[in-house]
């Protein structure tokens, strides 16, 4: 009986992961083909790639893209840390609750409401729409994640080290830069990794506020789309599912390198005490 | 309690410029621009036009409409197969292989299924197979509704399987042993027990579908209005701010009130817009 059922489950688990996996698949497959279009497979060519790889404005494209999204995550990750200091370190439980829903805003709210509200507000103080109105939007919608990535390494954070810390006579100074950053590393790096993620990813915001002069990849791919079948965007397709494969294992494996460190001093730590 | 103090408030500047610049001024600005009208003048006229002309409520409707039914088909489809993954060996594996697709450009998704739904694409060949003539797959409600689900369908699994994993075996043990069937089991212990994964995946699948506009353009061929669609439209084309505002200022009303009814938010089940 429960083995019939087993049998099932797998069924249905190879239907959904198939869906899943199946546009993006057709994409890459259809990048080889030298015909033109993605109704029919007419022969293997790497002609396309050739095309992109010769393409200097979308070369750029990706490169600005590349640019926003590394200096917006730093951005993000510097003030999302102290931000989450700040949460943590916040007594009054009232002012603490006020701060996490004002950083949950921007997490909740549909792109286009960021979207239209910071074309309002760049409009309003005159900042010119282009590299730097798209660079401060990425920053600004990078931080909650940031904050929530730190934040619970920060709840992990033994008071008693900092005691001892202050009692050995470190200034607040040491004791942030020695003990509280090495302590939350990993948090600030899975939130500068998901900014990354995020500022890639985004189109929507981008959208409204990057004006005529500045086009990011999401930009570019949805204007391209919006004209018609190009398969030098299936190559881009394939080189961006490349790409993000190799981040991710690289994230899986440093995730899992983490966790086996942190398992390892756990488990010296409790030696330590048992002796 | 001083000495634990590890930071002053000059490092707090720039998280409370953020909060200030790019939270409560936006959030304000949208309001404020919601009662200027076209030669931005202080008015009411805005929200009149809204409520007055059956268009703009009818299009409200409509996109709740559609974001429900998108809601419900990828809960449909993500409940049981967060389930069955849950009961996989390498399930961490395999929920890192649900959010990989999370992580290809929605635009790239779009993009692809105008080639599987085109006249004589893949999706009509297969047609064909069954002798049915091409039919006109993209541009209709049913390609929109159909790629906003695949496209959702991982941030639904998501918080679901996070619940699942939460779940204590024990209580199913003692639902089973106290005799229950499964299918009581699932609606008595299952189901109640998983409900905050649930919740927190309708409002990661529901809010952002009120506001796909760019998949209204791609897929749906412009005949599926939605909410966002309409806010991009008042900005980017038309230029009229106040009317695009006042939607806006529409939609956040509606992303409070589900938020509400769907309890309060676990913000990480959300990995990726």
């Amino acid at each position: 009986m429960t083995k019939k059922r087993f049998k099932w489950s797998y069924l249905y688990l190879i239907v959904v992961f198939a869906i899943l996996y199946a546009p993006i698949l057709f994409l890459i497959v259809y990048s080889f083909n030298s015909g033109s279009t993605m109704d029919s497979f007419q022969g293997l060519t790497l002609a396309h790639y050739k095309t992109l790889f010769a393409d200097d404005r979308l070369i750029a494209i990706v490169l600005d893209t590349i640019i926003i999204a590394l200096l917006s995550a730093v951005i993000a990750t510097i003030a999302g840390t102290f931000g989450a200091l700040w949460i943590h370190q916040t007594s009054r439980p009232v002012f603490k609750n006020t701060l996490l829903s004002l950083n949950n805003i921007l997490m909740v709210s549909p792109d286009v409401i960021i979207g239209a509200s910071f074309l309002i507000f760049f409009t309003t103080l005159k900042v010119p729409l282009g590299f730097f109105s798209v660079l401060l939007s990425h920053a600004a919608f990078s931080i909650p994640i940031v904050v929530l990535m730190v934040l619970p390494r920060l709840k992990e954070l033994n008071t008693s080290m900092l005691d001892a810390a202050a009692d050995l006579g470190a200034t607040q100074r040491q004791i942030l830069s020695d003990v509280v950053i090495p302590f939350i590393t990993p948090g600030i790096f899975s939130g500068f990794f998901m900014a990354l993620t995020y500022s890639l990813d985004d189109f929507a915001v981008t959208f409204f506020v990057t004006g005529n002069g500045f086009t990011t990849l999401s930009v570019e791919i949805y204007s391209r789309a919006r004209q018609g079948i190009n398969l030098e965007i299936n190559a881009l397709s394939g080189l961006i599912f490349l790409i993000t494969l190799i981040l991710i294992v690289g994230y899986y494996f440093m995730q899992q390198a983490s966790q086996k460190r942190l398992a390892k001093r756990r488990r010296a730590r409790s030696e330590v005490t048992g002796l | 309690m001083n000495h634990r103090q590890f930071a002053n408030w000059t490092y707090y500047v720039p998280y409370g410029l953020w909060i200030g610049l790019f939270v409560i001024a936006p959030v304000g600005l949208i309001i404020y621009q919601s009662f200027l009208n076209l030669n931005n003048h202080f008015t009411l006229q805005n929200y009149v036009t809204y409520f007055k002309s059956g268009t703009y409520l009818m299009m409200t409707v409509n996109s709740l409409w559609w974001a429900f039914l998108i809601t419900v088909f990828t809960l449909l489809i993500s409940y049981p197969a967060a389930y069955f993954i849950h009961q996989l060996k390498h399930r961490q594996l395999w929920i890192l292989l649900t959010i990989l697709p999370t992580w290809i450009n929605l635009l790239l998704k779009a993009y692809a299924f105008i080639g599987i739904f085109s006249q004589s694409g893949i999706a009509n060949q297969f047609l064909g197979l069954f002798g049915i003539a091409p039919q006109q797959i993209l541009f209709t409600n049913f390609s929109f509704v159909f790629v906003a689900t695949y496209i959702q369908i991982p941030f639904m699994i998501l918080p679901i399987y996070n619940a699942i994993d939460d779940l204590d075996l024990s209580y199913i043990n003692a639902s089973r042993d106290l005799g229950a069937t499964n299918w009581q089991t699932f609606t008595k212990v299952i189901w109640p027990l998983t409900m905050p994964g649930v919740k927190s995946g309708v409002q990661s699948v529901f809010i952002p579908s009120l506001s796909l506009f760019m998949l209204t353009r791609l897929i749906g061929g412009n005949k599926v209005i939605t909410l966002g669609t309409a806010i991009e439209e008042h900005f980017l084309t038309t230029m009229n701010w106040g009317m695009g505002s006042t939607i806006g200022v529409v939609l956040i009303v509606a992303m409070v009130i589900i938020m509400v009814l769907t309890g309060e938010r676990k913000t990480e089940g959300r990995l990726s817009r």
